[in-house]
């Protein structure tokens, strides 16, 4: 057996019910609540993708993904070079349509919808190569995430009676962003364009600026790329603090290590398919991932 | 460029309080722009009075410069709105332009309503300024139709295709089969070739719609007598009347795009700019912006082309070419793009120095170099090769100058490409929101979230503006 199918998997996931779907959202409203009735019940599934597959061309990407992701949780995405963990992420954030399969989030199926409006139900990603406004400030940067802001209606920004309404509403905004900012200690950066921030730099700002957008899980994909070991340190303590606010995190890596230590599940994608998923004890004693590691063939 | 710029290279950190602070750096664009504007007018009049001119052709000449500046200020703003915040590339502007001003002129043309004369085309007959919100809407909705198919394509493609629509407009009203038409028992149409005579005066109707045009006309002739402006005096004063319309228009615009840019929506541009896919990723319907942001650009654009043609007694196809989609893109480029100040500025400093600059200079020359005309460029050569005499090749390139005016404009174009692409201001940093992005005083106090900073002492501006 080579992939194995997520429900055969331990840590309780009830993979197929949509009442447990319901339960989170009702659950939602009592953020402390969450962890704690995480401890003990099997907790609910966010994210769903079932038999998910991307073709480009004759180039199969994606060859059949499945897995689930709990919620609260700091799973890993892992795989070598080319397995299709980018184009997972990317058909899960509606940049790509997938040619099959189906993608659910929250007992909605948000396979084939807009990037936004993906974001807007509170799945937000961050990119690779970390994708700052440059010519924008950081704080412009942080004002822009919020979701819903009235005063993205042209009227509503050119008319004297309707601007001033936006100006209360820019105000809170404001504080919010210094508060984030303050949060990710680069607060001393709110002035500076986002194109003169170090790479490091730019990744707290983009993860910043994702929980400016109120999300309640975040993927993130190779966060940790191009950062210097103290900040990705930073990175790491941020990422834990957020998870135990209740937030989900789904984690595209490439450093093994990095994973094994951080994440409480694990999945592994290798050819475009699912190698494997499961604890990082598992995953690491799993003989079909050392191969595809160290660049065997799997059978 | 000229000398009147100087204060514009010092962007001095506002230091003190928030408001303080945003007001002085108002001020301070508002000093700039009235500086340059007022250093054009003093080098034109120096420049007159050294020709001799009359106080009519000085009048005059004010007049024209305020006419060419307001529009190619306007028209900059407008095209900042696309590519300057947008990132779209528009280089269809001259065919928004038209849409207005051929809407505006069929809807207040007089009506014909038995078949007129060959030659004349008759209109609506709608009031002037219907027929200028009807030029408006007709841009804005004309825009609405080409980013519908058109903002799906990529950005050098989304060129192209503003380009050609601008040319599409231009043979859609060269076309015969439009020439003149019945619509609903009035006969109108667009001209074909020979275009549209333009029966209505803007200043006149805007003065009898204000009941002033009978007390202005008197004043014209006794202002005339006195300032000996020669008989005849109404016309220099309509076109300094027109010029001071479209100063208002002007400020109008300042504006109103001013607060389009220091608002949540013009951030979205602004980031879609940058980065469309991240813009995306965070929730923004890119495309809704977009569209909003083209349409309205478009019916700025309009509105300039109706400003623009308005007062030149007929329209006709052939000065809807592309190339004053060409000198908008050349106003904007000197003014920076990105800038409102900045465009307004490119606008001025286009309008003064490559647009009428090289006329004025012409004149200038003509009658202080005592030579006879040369024809040929021959002629010019050999009298500067065999006994180094500059004046007749200076003769000729002055002669010229109208045809060499497009060589200088690329020149210039190709200079600040190379030494400053980001245009006469400089690099300024316009932070796209209605309120000053400081700290707020109150919140030191920030709750939950661990304040994990080392105090976090207010940013009460100018520590990290560069």
């Amino acid at each position: 057996m080579e992939v194995i199918p997520m429900s055969d998997t331990g840590a309780g996931v009830e993979t197929n019910a949509p009442d447990a779907d319901v339960e989170i959202d009702e659950a939602e409203a009592h953020d402390s609540e969450v962890e704690e009735a995480a401890k003990h019940t099997p907790r609910g599934v966010p994210l769903r993708v079932e038999g998910l597959r991307k073709e480009f061309g004759g180039i199969v990407a994606v060859d059949g993904a499945d897995f689930a992701v709990e919620e609260g949780s700091l799973t890993g995405l892992i795989g070598p070079n080319g397995a299709g963990k980018s184009t997972t992420f990317n058909c899960i954030t509606g940049v790509h349509e997938p040619t099959d399969g189906a993608v659910h989030f929250r007992g909605e199926e948000i396979s084939g919808m807009s990037p936004d409006s993906v974001a807007n139900r509170g799945l937000v990603r961050t990119f690779q190569i970390a994708r700052e406004l440059e010519e924008m400030t950081v704080l412009e940067n942080m004002m822009l995430a919020p979701k819903g802001q009235t005063g993205e209606s042209l009227w509503r920004s050119v008319l004297p009676g309707l601007r001033s309404g936006i100006m209360g509403e820019e105000r809170k905004i404001l504080e919010d962003c210094w508060e984030m900012l303050d949060f990710f200690e680069i607060d001393h950066l709110a002035h500076e364009y986002a194109g003169n921030l170090s790479g490091g730099q730019r990744k707290l700002l983009e993860l910043a600026r994702a929980l400016m957008t109120d999300p309640t899980m975040l993927l993130l994909d190779e966060p940790f790329a191009g950062v210097n070991p103290s900040l990705e340190e930073r990175l790491l303590e941020h990422v834990h603090e957020l998870r135990e606010e209740g937030y989900t995190f789904l984690i595209v890596e490439h450093d093994m290590d990095l994973i094994m230590e951080n994440c409480e599940h694990v999945i592994v994608m290798h050819q475009g398919r699912m190698l494997t998923e499961g604890t990082p004890e598992e995953v690491q004693s799993n003989e079909q991932v050392i191969e595809a590691y160290l660049g065997g063939e799997v059978e | 460029m000229s000398g009147t710029n100087d204060d514009a290279d010092g962007k001095d950190d506002p230091v003190g309080g928030v408001r303080a602070a945003a007001e002085q750096l108002w001020e301070e664009d508002a000093v700039k722009l009235l500086g340059l504007i007022l250093g054009i007018f003093a080098l034109y009049l120096v420049g007159g009075a050294l020709l001799d001119f009359g106080a009519r052709q000085q009048v005059n000449l004010l007049a024209n410069l305020f006419f060419y500046i307001g529009v190619f200020a306007m028209l900059a703003l407008a095209l900042n709105l696309h590519w300057g915040y947008t990132g779209l590339f528009n280089i269809g502007v001259i065919g928004f332009m038209a849409i207005g001003i051929y809407t505006t002129a069929v809807l207040a043309k007089e009506p014909a309503l038995t078949e007129p004369a060959a030659g004349s085309i008759g209109g609506f007959g709608l009031p002037l300024w219907l027929a200028i919100i009807g030029g408006v809407l007709a841009a804005a909705a004309f825009g609405g139709l080409v980013a519908l198919p058109a903002l799906r394509l990529r950005a050098d493609y989304f060129a192209i295709v503003t380009v050609g629509v601008s040319e599409i407009v231009r043979f859609t009203v060269l076309e015969s089969d439009f020439q003149k038409m019945q619509i609903a028992g009035y006969f109108v149409g667009l001209g074909g070739g020979s275009g549209l005579i333009l029966d209505f005066d803007p200043t006149d109707d805007l003065l009898e719609a204000l009941g002033l045009l009978e007390p202005y006309t008197a004043f014209t002739e006794s202002a005339g007598a006195a300032l000996s402006l020669g008989s005849n005096p109404k016309p220099v004063f309509d076109s300094l009347l027109y010029g001071l319309i479209l100063l208002v228009f002007l400020i109008g615009f300042y504006v109103l795009l001013r607060r389009v840019g220091n608002s949540p929506f013009g951030r979205v541009l602004k980031a879609i700019r940058e980065d469309e896919e991240a813009t995306q990723s965070l929730g923004k319907n890119t495309r809704r912006f977009k569209i909003t942001a083209f349409m309205f650009g478009c019916a700025l654009m309009g509105l300039g082309g109706i400003l623009f043609f308005a007062v030149q007694g007929a329209i006709t196809p052939s000065a809807f070419r592309p190339r004053l989609t060409f000198f908008v893109w050349i106003a904007l480029i000197i003014g920076g793009a990105g800038s409102t100040t900045g465009s307004v500025m490119g606008g001025a400093i286009f309008a003064a120095f490559l647009f009428r600059g090289p006329l004025f200079i012409k004149n200038v020359v003509q009658q202080n170099v005592d030579s006879d005309a040369v024809d040929t460029f021959g002629q010019a050569v050999s009298p500067l090769i065999s006994g180094l005499d500059p004046f007749p090749m200076l003769l000729f390139i002055t002669d010229n100058l109208q045809q060499l005016q497009l060589v200088i404009m690329g020149l210039v174009l190709i200079y600040l490409m190379h030494n400053r692409p980001e245009g006469m201001l400089g690099h300024r940093k316009e932070e796209a929101s209605t309120i000053s992005l400081n700290r707020p005083e109150r919140s030191t106090d920030s709750p939950g979230a661990t304040p994990a900073t080392d105090g976090g002492e207010p940013v009460d501006g100018g520590d990290t503006d560069e």
